[in-house]
């Protein structure tokens, strides 16, 4: 086997071996944000369901008798401030864009969400530095809940309303 | 409440797909190199394309399908980039130690069954890869049983040191021998021992890092709670020093320091381990005699090339290195036969020689991506369980590499450890499929959109339509 050949066999092996990890790299890339959702879109999970009937109830939750309707601040220096869950997802903190801001300094900026996933409210904490308790216990994964339940951050109580 | 973790999708403002269309592509090229790579081998050595190139290719085909099938059917969410860049690298570590055996055979050696030997080794880890997808559909189910892998690790960590089945082999402890089969159980050990830390740490975490006292720069936590997770370490420390395997106590006391530091958020640890790290050092370096020898041939490797337990190794990896160059002797022109154990610690040093600097650069990358992945999933997983594991699992792998590549290049003295996924060595190979199971099942949690809400799924459609309720 010729010289140049086996030069030739030698390029073209590294030339691949580059190419995997080039298109390893752009399928990172590709991967970063994901497939963007429409607002008022179903999730991709949907399709497996029925998907004509999905309709927009991936914002909120149908209304129906008995369900909740708005959060409130019972307890803390905010007491009787409330959000309305009918915008879907309520963002509750110190920063500027909380739907429920709350003067509280053990609050974090982004403390939590509420959010509906079909027909539930749940409670997720996001990342903040005291962290997100439901009845008692620390959640450090979405809760959900139900009509009632309080759901304690830093000195402040909220609950879920009808 | 059966089911409660539902993370609302829409806040993020995009769901993660699937792309398991784009981990088959990747997976077309990362066979295209391993089953490329033999047939290079083939060409460069004999001048021909090797006979059982069909068999050989079908083979390792049929795994890494059977993998991406698996994945499919199991884990449909999980990342797509993590498979196809272990497949890759496991198909070249499989031509190089073939590529071995053959100029093994050439110098006259009597052993050349490596790369078939790893061939089964590398079958039996696809199969556990497997069996672990399949039978783990939910990585939060591990966290039951903490303390019994903290156990199963001390016990298999132990298992060398029984006088029936414990074998020696180049002045460490750490084989046993079952009838024909030889394996290292210390290598299954740290993957539970990582699933161990992270069940300990993610139950005491608040109180680690809050409860104590404050001792110059970090809080020190209360013995109670660090007392159980210190005892496991230790032991394990205590028995890696004792059977000589330097690798891996180093290895245990950089996954222990890097989840108690991500655990807790407390960059003093890091202080504090780095301390303790170079005051084990320099002990080391003070008490064990192969410790002296070691940074003595790191300082110096020229000076004790011709010594019988000198450095014979390095010396010829880094010849073999500088012959190889930008772009690599080309398989069959270079002589990496003169590398003692090139097919396990130095497998570095011999892609080095036939590939040059442009192949182990890529090698490098490969494990990037991989340590990138595993710590992405660690990042969007959504319990905290998963997210230690999935950084612990990478860090395994990332001081591995680091280890042994800094060693082989002369960057830090040589520890023994295995390259991961490259270097001949069965436990190994076998564990560290494990692994890459456990960070696909822990990605496929992270990314999927929606939790099953099954139950409740069919009720909030029907009246989306429905009467508005006065607002009050």
């Amino acid at each position: 086997m010729s010289e140049l050949t086996l030069f030739l066999i030698r390029f073209a092996y590294l030339a691949i071996l580059w190419i995997f990890v080039l298109s390893a790299i752009s399928v990172i890339r590709t991967d970063m944000f994901g497939a963007r959702m429409p607002s008022g879109a179903t999730p991709p999970r949907a399709e497996r369901r029925k998907a004509s009937k999905t309709g927009k109830a991936a914002k909120a939750p149908a209304r129906r008798r008995g369900s909740p309707t708005h959060v409130a601040v019972i307890e803390g220096a905010n007491a009787g401030e409330r959000a309305d869950l009918a915008h879907g997802t309520i963002l509750i903190g110190r920063g500027p864009d909380a739907q429920i801001r709350l003067d509280d300094d053990y609050v974090s900026t982004r403390h939590a969400r509420i959010a509906s996933a079909e027909d539930q409210w749940f409670v997720e904490d996001l990342g903040s530095t005291n962290g997100t308790y439901v009845g008692s216990a620390r959640i450090n994964q979405p809760t959900t809940l139900s009509l009632g339940s309080q759901v304690r951050i830093g000195k402040t109580v909220l609950e879920l309303r009808k | 409440m059966s089911q409660k973790s539902a993370p609302p999708h829409s806040f993020l403002g995009f769901v993660h797909r699937r792309r398991r269309g784009a981990e088959m592509f990747l997976l077309v090229l990362a066979l295209v190199v391993g089953i490329g790579a033999y047939a290079a081998v083939g060409l460069g050595v004999e001048g021909s394309v090797p006979a059982d190139l069909v068999a050989y290719g079908g083979w390792l085909a049929v795994l890494i399908i059977a993998c991406h099938v698996v994945v499919r059917w199991v884990a449909p969410y999980a990342d797509p980039v993590l498979l196809p860049v272990v497949a890759a690298l496991n198909g070249l570590g499989l031509a190089v130690i073939h590529r071995l055996d053959l100029a093994y055979e050439a110098a006259g050696r009597t052993q050349h069954e490596f790369a078939r030997q790893q061939l089964i080794w590398m079958t039996l880890g696809v199969l556990l890869f497997i069996a672990t997808l399949v039978v783990l559909r939910d990585h939060r189910v591990l966290q039951r049983f903490t303390y019994t892998t903290g156990l199963a690790a001390i016990a298999l960590l132990l298992l060398p040191m029984l006088p029936g089945i414990g074998r020696t082999v180049n002045g460490a402890r750490i084989w046993i021998h079952l009838g024909p089969f030889s394996f290292q159980p210390g290598e299954i050990a740290k993957v539970l021992l990582v699933i161990a830390f992270a069940g300990y740490l993610v139950l005491h975490r608040d109180a680690l890092a809050l409860a104590g006292r404050r001792v110059l720069f970090i809080d020190l936590p209360r013995g109670r709670d660090l007392g159980p997770i210190l005892v496991m370490w230790l032991i394990s420390l205590a028995i890696l020093v004792f059977q000589r395997d330097l690798g891996s106590s180093l290895l245990f006391f950089g996954i222990f320091l890097t989840m108690l530091y991500i655990a807790t958020e407390r960059p003093g640890w890091l202080v504090v381990g780095g301390g303790l790290f170079f005051v084990g050092a320099f002990l080391g370096y003070q008490f064990f005699s192969h410790v002296q020898s070691r940074v003595n041939i790191w300082l110096d490797p020229m000076r004790y090339y011709y010594d019988s337990p000198g450095s014979g190794q390095i010396v010829e990896s880094m010849f073999g290195m500088a012959w190889g160059g930008l772009l690599g002797r080309g398989f069959g022109n270079g002589s990496p036969q003169r590398i003692p154990y090139a097919e396990s610690d130095f497998i570095i040093g011999a892609i080095g020689e036939e590939l040059g600097l442009t192949a182990v650069m890529a090698v490098i990358v490969c494990y990037g991506l991989i340590v990138e992945r595993g710590l992405r999933a660690a990042l969007v997983c959504r319990d905290g369980f998963g997210k230690l594991i999935a950084a612990g699992l990478a860090f395994v792998l990332t001081l591995q590499v680091f280890v042994v590549v800094g060693g082989v290049t002369k960057l830090i003295p040589l520890t023994g450890l295995t390259t991961p996924f490259l270097s001949y060595g069965g436990s190994s190979l076998v564990a560290n499929w494990v692994i890459i199971a456990l960070l696909l099942r822990i990605s496929d949690q992270a990314r999927r959109p929606v939790p099953d809400l099954s139950g409740q799924g069919e009720l909030g459609d029907d009246d989306s339509e429905a009467t508005q309720v006065v607002k009050l």
